[in-house]
Parts: structure tokens; sequence; C-alpha cells
């Protein structure tokens, strides 16, 4: 087993997809000889040649259609987006497309394609390369969206989603990229959707959350433990759709609950997680439900360390469940 | 270097004669490619009984455009792709399918493919010809039938992929990104621009400042032609000549075919607000199905009983899927909730076990009596 960064974990995890199946393909802007502008693909291009590893022109849109089109017809893509806040000329393809091909044709046709796009924030990218737009995405039935926080889960969950037979957003958290090692199997492996990840063990409060903010609730867990409060940190990693029954054990078994997202908070992610409990937990619930989020404001440049949520504002929302 | 010319081809003269036609095209081939002119003709005069008496919400009629679908299909092979958009469907009854399958969606019933989740006219086929399913955004389906094509060209395939848009989904994103796509990567699609002179009440002249559309390829290194629209030949030769450069690998061709919708954009629609009633006019006299006709009585091939026996067939066969898919019932409430993935997740099987649970404890859902204004 490997030591691998969780950027490099993506890199095998595309080698293995392509090296099982010669009907992967992965492209995108500056994917091919440059391997990406986070070196995500590096390598893929010389190893498996410019058909399968390609760069496109600048037009997301383009990307994501001829990638529902190629799905269609017999391969599997894994197309790229440069930065996740550059996704939206493509939202019409993903959304109105992709997500709704096998229920509007009854299954004839679908899109088992695999969109890979780094988001959040945390490399001082400003308003544009550094928003968290999952909300978007998991208001999409048909749609799958996925965001790994560990080198192990980082290429499971890619194997799993090249394989599913559904379209899947698949968000990297970019803070992560080189910040976090782990070991990783190599070869194949599947980490399967739509099941959580126990990252830290206690019993008096859950914090849930997903990407980047997984080491942060871990950090704030461990200072929690100093004082006392056993914290667990449910890592979600498949959003859409949600183990739901999942959520609501660990919020049933604890009665003290966190969310924690990059994500403005109006109607962002936390909002589901906060009325599902409302309607299916209330009775075992022993504080109110706090969610620990971006600022509702786009996302700031210089002041990006104020607006992303860190280990002190997840303790200090630890601590407020915990004594309520 | 100028790729286009504006000027259109057209290849049936008004006398029926024909010029600059020199292909090989079989008498049983013509005389298919008239009835389903006819059968098109039937479906939509049908289909607007139908919308007018309530029996179906809604209708997208083809009255004035069928030689450019229908020419357009005939170049294709069986093993070719279709992307269509929602006035197209000569295409897919050029090819075998059969009317009573179109008018399973029309119903939305429960043996329409789409499982009545669509609204009518949004049909999907996957057999005798890959008909892909219509959305309602304009041009979406413009770059994945560029996908398409490149699927089969890394297989090694000589599929060619035609897409059809109108000249309202020129102005698309869509448009744009397929062909800036297609030709970076010489892709085997044929693009067909019906230009059928209204993007609902919008005109050519309020959609674009360009000299034509099929000009529009040129910046994308597509080459682009002209057809008169209405010339079943004409259309048939063009994308024939398309079709046969995508084949060998020549890479794409914007075709534009002017044509002119007779009807409304679509059974809500009423043109007479908009459309000059000299415009109609003129386009009477060029209505593509007696001049085919024409051509098919000048070439032998047809005569009056021949003709009123063919437009007999066609009605009869279209009036007896009517009667058939009337009769289907509607899809169970099951297909709300199926399909949206390969398999049902939890809370959406959570969702579907409580609407049957409501069903059972206050009954069905009553449906509404809503119009739909497009």
């Amino acid at each position: 087993m490997a030591t691998l960064t969780l950027l490099q974990a993506i890199t095998d995890g595309l080698k293995t997809a392509m090296k099982d199946d010669a009907s992967v393909l992965v492209f995108g802007e500056d994917v091919g000889k440059k391997g990406g502008v986070f070196l995500a693909t590096e390598g893929l291009q010389k190893e498996f040649g410019a058909k399968r590893c390609f760069d496109t022109p600048l037009s997301e849109d383009g990307i994501i259609g001829a990638a529902i089109g190629m799905a269609m017809n017999g391969l599997r893509p894994v197309a790229e987006i440069q930065f996740q806040d550059f996704i939206f000329p493509a939202f019409d393809q993903i959304v109105s497309e992709a997500a709704k091909l096998r229920y509007r044709s009854g299954g004839q046709y679908t899109a088992p394609l695999v969109i890979r796009t780094p988001y959040g924030g945390g490399i001082r990218g400003g308003l544009y390369h550094s928003q968290s737009g999952e909300a978007y995405f998991c208001h999409t039935p048909g749609l799958k969206v996925v965001v790994p926080s560990t080198p192990h889960d980082a290429k499971g969950l890619l194997l799993a989603s090249i394989a599913d037979p559904d379209p899947v957003l698949f968000l990297e958290p970019k803070a992560l990229y080189r910040s976090v090692k782990g070991e990783v199997p190599e070869g194949h492996y599947k980490v399967e959707l739509s099941t959580l990840r126990e990252a830290r063990a206690g019993k008096d409060v859950v914090v849930f959350c997903y990407g980047a903010m997984v080491p942060v609730a871990q950090k704030a867990a461990e200072e929690a433990a100093a004082s006392g409060i056993e914290t667990r940190v449910i890592d979600l990693r498949t959003l859409l759709p949600l183990d739901e029954e999942g959520v609501l054990e660990h919020a049933k078994s604890t009665g003290r609950v966190v969310v924690l997202h990059e994500a403005p908070r109006f109607c962002g992610f936390g909002a589901e997680i906060s009325a599902l409990i409302a309607e299916h937990a209330i009775e075992y619930m022993e504080a109110p439900v706090v969610r620990v989020t971006g600022f509702d404001t786009p996302f700031p440049n210089t002041l990006e360390h104020h607006y992303l949520p860190d280990h002190r504002r997840v303790l200090d929302a630890i601590e407020r469940v915990a004594r309520f | 270097m100028t790729m286009t010319s504006n000027e259109p081809v057209s290849v049936i003269q008004p006398d029926g004669g024909v010029r600059g036609f020199d292909e090989k095209v079989d008498a049983a081939e013509l005389l298919h490619a008239y009835r389903t002119m006819l059968a098109v003709r039937a479906f939509d005069a049908i289909c607007l009984k139908l919308q007018r008496s309530g029996r179906i919400g809604f209708s997208i009629p083809n009255e004035g455009v069928e030689a450019t679908q229908v020419g357009a299909a005939s170049a294709l092979r069986k093993s070719d792709w279709i992307f269509p958009s929602y006035r197209d469907f000569g295409m897919a009854l050029y090819h075998g399918v059969k009317p009573v399958e179109m008018m399973h969606n029309m119903f939305g019933n429960a043996l329409d493919s789409a499982r009545g989740r669509q609204m009518p006219v949004h049909f999907s086929f996957t057999q005798p010809i890959r008909f892909v399913s219509i959305s309602s955004p304009i041009g979406t389906h413009v770059p994945q039938a560029v996908g398409a094509a490149y699927a089969a060209q890394l297989r090694g395939e000589d599929t060619v992929v035609l897409t059809s848009f109108g000249d309202g989904g020129t102005s698309s994103l869509g448009f744009h990104s397929g062909l800036l796509f297609a030709g970076v990567w010489k892709s085997p699609v044929v693009f067909l621009c019906q230009n059928n002179g209204w993007a609902i009440s919008c005109s050519t002249e309020e959609q674009t400042a360009s000299d034509g559309f099929a000009i529009k390829g040129e910046a994308y290194g597509v080459p682009g032609v002209v057809v008169d629209g209405n010339d079943l030949l004409a259309v048939r030769k063009v994308t024939a000549e398309a079709v046969a450069r995508a084949r060998a690998g020549g890479g794409p061709t914007l075709i534009e075919a002017k044509t002119f919708r007779m009807g409304g954009h679509s059974t809500s629609d009423d043109p007479k607000r908009y459309v000059p009633a000299e415009q109609v006019e003129y386009w009477k006299a060029r209505d593509p199905l007696p001049r085919f006709g024409r051509y098919l009585t000048k070439a032998g091939l047809l005569d009056a009983s021949k003709d009123a026996a063919l437009k007999a067939e066609v009605e009869a066969e279209i009036a007896a899927a009517v009667k058939q898919a009337e009769q289907v019932g509607h899809p169970g409430l099951e297909t709300i909730f199926s399909d949206v993935y390969a398999t049902l997740p939890a809370h959406i099987r959570k969702q579907g076990e409580e609407a049957f649970d409501l069903a059972a404890r206050r009954g069905g859902a009553a449906a509404g009596e809503g119009a739909f204004p497009l």
C-alpha cells in the first residue's frame, strides 16, 4: 500500500479506471499535455494516448454536452471542469440533460459520466476559484454528488463513480489536494456511494461534514475532547443520494448535532440535514441543530480565512450544543 | 476564402422536372419518402383535432417542413444516429417507427417509451434507428451529437450523426459549442438548420444580423451549404453529400434548409398574430408535398388514383394508431419514481410509498385542467 496525497490518489484512480476499461476517457481544459492546472491528470495522455486523454476548447457547455453524447454511445467519459466556479455554462447540460435523460427516455438513453471538479476555498482564489456549489446540484434528481476527504476515499469513490450507471458530479476539495496524505490500496477497489464514514468516534455531539471541512471538524473535536466533550465526526462522502437513515441514527444516538460546510448557509446542504432531523428525529434532540457555514456573501479573497469555517468556529458550535 | 454559397441548391423544377440530380434512387424509396411526407401531414392533422377536442394536450405541427425532415433522413443508414429537435418526427417515420408508437407518446400513456413523463411530441426511439430522446431546451442536443460521433469515431465505426435544430436554435449556446467541437475534432456530424422563418414569433431578421445561417459554420471551420428545404430531392442530395464526406472522415457540414412552417409553433400558438399573410401565400405556392408529387408524376411513379390511395392508407393507419393508443391507460403512479436512477434510492422509495399510502387513504389526485401556453 502506497502513501499518497489526495491528488495522487485521484490520478491513481483515473489510471486504474483507464487501464481496466478502454471506454474510459479523460478530457477537459488543459488536462492533456499539461496534466491539468492542479496536475490531477498528469501522465495520462502519455500513457493512454491523445484519443483517450485530451485537451478541449474552452467551453464547459461543449465539454459536458459532448460527454453526454459519448456516454449515450457506450463510453465512460470523465470530464474535468477546471474549477467548480466555471461549471455554470454547463449547468443546462448537467441539470436539463444528463440528470433527466434516463427518466425522459424510460431508460432507452442514459448518461453514465463523471464530472470531476475542484471546489472550495483555501487557495486565495477569491470569488471565482473558491466556491462550493454543491447545493445547486443536490437539488437535481437524477444526479449523484460525491465529495471525498481522504486519499483512500478519493480513489475508491472515484472508481465507484466511474462504474456507476448514472451521472456523478465528483467534487474535489482542492484545499486537501496536497495537504492530506494517506494509505491507498493499489489497483481496483471501490468505496460504495451513499455510505457515510465515521472519521472520529464520540458519544456527546455529532458533526456532519464533508470534503475539506472534515479535517477542520477533526481538529475541533480534539480540542473539545480536552474539555471533556466527546465529538463524533461523520464524513457524508455522498451528498446525493444521501444515506438519510445513517444521518438520523447518528443524530438520534447523540441528540446533539452540528452541521458544517464551506458553502453559504441559506438553502445550503446543512439546511437539508437540519430539516431531516427536525422531521424525523426531533424527539431525540437535546439541543437545537447548529450550522457552521460560509457566510451568505460572495467568497472574499484577502479575508478568506475569516470566511472559511475553522476549528475555532466549529469548537464554539460544539460547546454550544454540548452545553445547551 | 468563403466556403459558403448563399444560393440555395434546388433540384425539382416548377414543372416537376429535375436539374442537377443524377443519383440513382429506386422508385420504392422515392415513393416511401412521399408516403412518409403524407403520413407526417396526416399525423399533424389528426393531432390538431385531438388537441382541439381536448383528447391530447399539445402538438407541434410540421406542415410545410416535411421535405426537409424526410429528405435529410433518407440520406441516413439505420446504423446512423439522429439528435432531433421537436419538429423532426418525419425522420423517425421514414426509418420505420410506427405511428402507434408515436401516438402512445401523444397520449402520454403507459406504453409511451417515456412513460408519459414528457409533453407530447418529445419522442424517444432506439429502433429501427437511434432517434434520441427530445428535450425542450433549445440546442442542448447539438454538442451531444458531437460526443456520440466521437464515440463512434474512437471505435472505428463509420456511423454518421445528424442533428437538427431551427433558425432560433442557432442562437443557443449548444449550437456554438457543438460546431466548435465538431470543427476541432473533424466529427462525422451533419448539422441541419431548418430555417423555417420563425422562432415562435421572432423572425430571422430579429434573430440574427448574419447573412443567413449556413455561413455561421465558417468561423468554426465547418463548411456550410444552403438548400431549398421544400425540395425533397435537393435536401436529400446535399445531405447525402455531407453524410458521405463525414463517413469518409472529411468532417462536419452545416446545412441550412430554407423552408417555412405553415402552421403555428405549436397548437398553443396563433401565427396570424405575427406572420404576414403574404408570406404564408408565398410559401403555400411552394408546398413541398405537391411539389414532390409533381416530380413523381412526371417520372411516371404516381398518378391521381395512386396518390388518393396512398393518402387514404396513411390516414387509416394513423386513425388506427389513435384508436389503439387512446385505449391504453395512464402510466402507473410508480412511474413517477422509477428511472430517476438505475436503482431506486431509499429517499425516493420513501416518497413513493407516501404517495401510494395517501392515495390509499384519501383517493387518487385529480388531474388538472391547465392549458399549456406555448
